[in-house]
């Protein structure tokens, strides 16, 4: 019998793209012999944009392209022109940062789960993360007043000091968060149609992985040590005691048991932090460079001087380039900014992990199984937001 | 591992590197752009080193600035060496002109969509590259909206209230 491909045109809108996502797959039966993810459906430019303005307000920039990760995308831009400038953070600074930004990964992690489950056909789950969710979004909106888009982390601090509440919030997850982890493993972990749906499925060799670029759970689900907060640690992550969860298989299971791991991990990351938060001020004092904070602005003539040049033509900063990379919940999250010399920058590249990781999908599901490209494009985590930017 | 490489680069490609700098704690190399096939190949090779994470490509375009005389792009390739966790760039300049250099997807197959980007975003050719399409933009757009020389304001298709000189806007 005379058997031919088919060409099937998964998404934009399918449900299971995590956004707008196409993939062009071509099948055989039910194998898949070619896949082409097919991308730049929410290309916004961020990057131009961000070349026009100036390094202080192009920080709500950042929040738009990982929205699962606001902190995170404030903390890695912030850091990169921290690292431009020579400027360097109070140990307060560094600590609330670590604290969201360990905040942000379980909020990520979380909306991961929910929605990997959902594909898998586990409904309930996502209802519980959602639920979870909002206790995180609430350290957000005490701290910036925004939920999602908070744009809390700046060049040189804080928008301002934490919330008197911060500790209560904070400890109020930590104290609930662990239960909750339970709960969702009870569901999931040993529960056999997961298990089939995910265990040797998307499988990819540590060779491959590295080979392909691929960062975070991705790359150490097949057992590659590599973290940026261990190997190139920012923002005082060389003080908290910590493990890397590894995983050995390389498949879809071992990316969740990771992510479980890592959350596990962002507690008690968080618990240091929280104990152990020093005081200081929330802003460092680099006139020029790094807004005075508001106090002053409002009784000090300098300081409100400084405070409308910097808002005004902003700061001029030395000419090169710096790259800063940071831990994002789906991996290494870099910041290349190459600067001329005048208040903008020449350059900002953002190296986008859901970008990268996403190129590996062809390898993921080519030769396998038709119905477990659903599954594959949800284990690596991916946010369009970032991957088209 | 600073001396390292920069050892190793200058002992076995002395003829093909320009400039080496240091910013930042961060350890660039600029070389000639027929090298780099040859230079990233060999790293790749090389035990010593363990250079085997190429983490990034991306490009700058220097129009208008006194670094164009050494060529208006740059490629700037950001590699990482896991074993030893020390990471630095090579970057390479362009011409104005027809901006080509060697596709590094033979070595690594994660820079096919590093590179795809680069031609949609900035337009600089890849050559032996597998599949150099558009990535983020839609195919049939004229341009690549990175160039300093590409407006922020302009849009495509181009509607009417900017169809013969886009806004100006300012920062």
């Amino acid at each position: 019998m005379a058997t031919e491909t088919m060409h099937i045109n998964m998404g934009p809108q399918h449900p299971s793209t995590h956004g707008v996502l196409r993939v062009e797959l071509d099948v055989d039966g039910e194998t898949v012999v070619r896949a082409r993810p097919v991308i730049g459906y929410l290309h916004t430019g961020i990057e131009k944009t961000m070349e026009s303005k100036l390094y202080y307000k192009a920080i709500p920039c950042t929040d738009r392209m990982d929205y699962l990760n606001p902190m995170g995308n404030n903390l890695g831009y912030s850091l990169a022109i921290e690292k431009l400038m020579g400027i360097e953070v109070p140990d307060r600074v560094k600590w609330v940062r670590v604290i969201l930004a360990e905040l942000t990964r379980l909020n990520s992690h979380i909306v991961w789960l929910g929605t990997h489950a959902l594909d898998l056909g586990a409904m309930s789950m996502l209802l519980y993360t959602f639920r979870e969710r909002e206790s995180i979004l609430d350290v957000y909106e005490a701290c910036s007043g925004q939920r999602m888009m908070s744009s809390y982390i700046r060049i040189g601090g804080l928008a301002h000091d934490i919330p008197r509440d911060f500790d209560k919030v904070v400890k109020r997850i930590l104290d609930e968060f662990p239960d909750k982890l339970q709960d969702y493993e009870a569901l999931l972990t040993d529960n056999e149609i997961f298990i089939n749906r995910t265990k040797g499925v998307a499988v990819i060799s540590a060779e491959e992985a590295i080979n392909l670029s691929l960062t975070g759970p991705m790359l150490r689900g097949c057992g590659v040590n590599y973290d940026v907060r261990k190997a190139e640690p920012y923002s005082g992550y060389e003080n908290f005691d910590f493990d890397i969860p590894l995983g050995k298989n390389g498949d879809a299971y071992d990316r969740y048991l990771i992510r479980l791991a890592e959350m596990r991990q962002s507690l008690r990351i968080v618990r240091q932090a929280i104990d152990g938060m020093p005081e200081g001020p929330y802003r460092a004092r680099v006139p020029g460079v790094v807004l005075p904070p508001k106090e002053d602005v409002l009784h000090k003539m300098e300081s409100m001087i400084f405070h409308f040049k910097i808002i005004t033509e902003g700061f001029k900063a030395p000419q090169g380039a710096v790259y800063q990379a940071i831990e994002s919940p789906k991996g290494e999250l870099g910041f290349y900014i190459s600067s001329d010399g005048s208040n903008k920058p020449n350059r900002v590249r953002v190296r986008p992990p859901a970008f990268i990781n996403l190129g590996s999908l062809p390898s993921l599901v080519e030769g396998r199984l038709f119905s477990d490209v659903v599954c594959a494009i949800g284990s690596i985590d991916i946010i369009l937001g970032e991957v088209d930017r | 591992m600073r001396e390292k490489v920069s050892k190793f680069l200058h002992s076995n490609f002395g003829d093909w590197i320009i400039s080496e700098e240091t910013f930042r704690d961060q350890q660039s190399i600029f070389i000639k752009p027929e090298a780099l096939s040859p230079i990233c190949r060999s790293l790749l090779e090389d035990e010593t080193l363990g250079i085997r994470f190429l983490s990034d490509i991306t490009s700058v375009d220097w129009l208008g600035h006194a670094r164009e005389k050494d060529g208006r792009f740059e490629v700037v390739y950001n590699l990482y060496s896991l074993k030893y966790k020390y990471r630095f760039f090579l970057k390479v300049h362009l011409p104005a002109d027809n901006p080509q250099i060697d596709s590094l997807t033979p070595l690594w197959e994660g820079a096919n969509w590093m590179e795809r980007e680069v031609w949609d975003m900035m337009g600089i050719t890849f050559i032996g590259h597998p599949d150099l399409t558009r990535i983020l933009n839609p195919e049939d757009m004229e341009g690549h909206p990175l160039r300093r020389d590409y407006s922020l304001t302009w849009e495509q298709p181009q509607f009417t209230w900017n169809k013969d000189r886009p806004p100006e806007i300012k920062g």
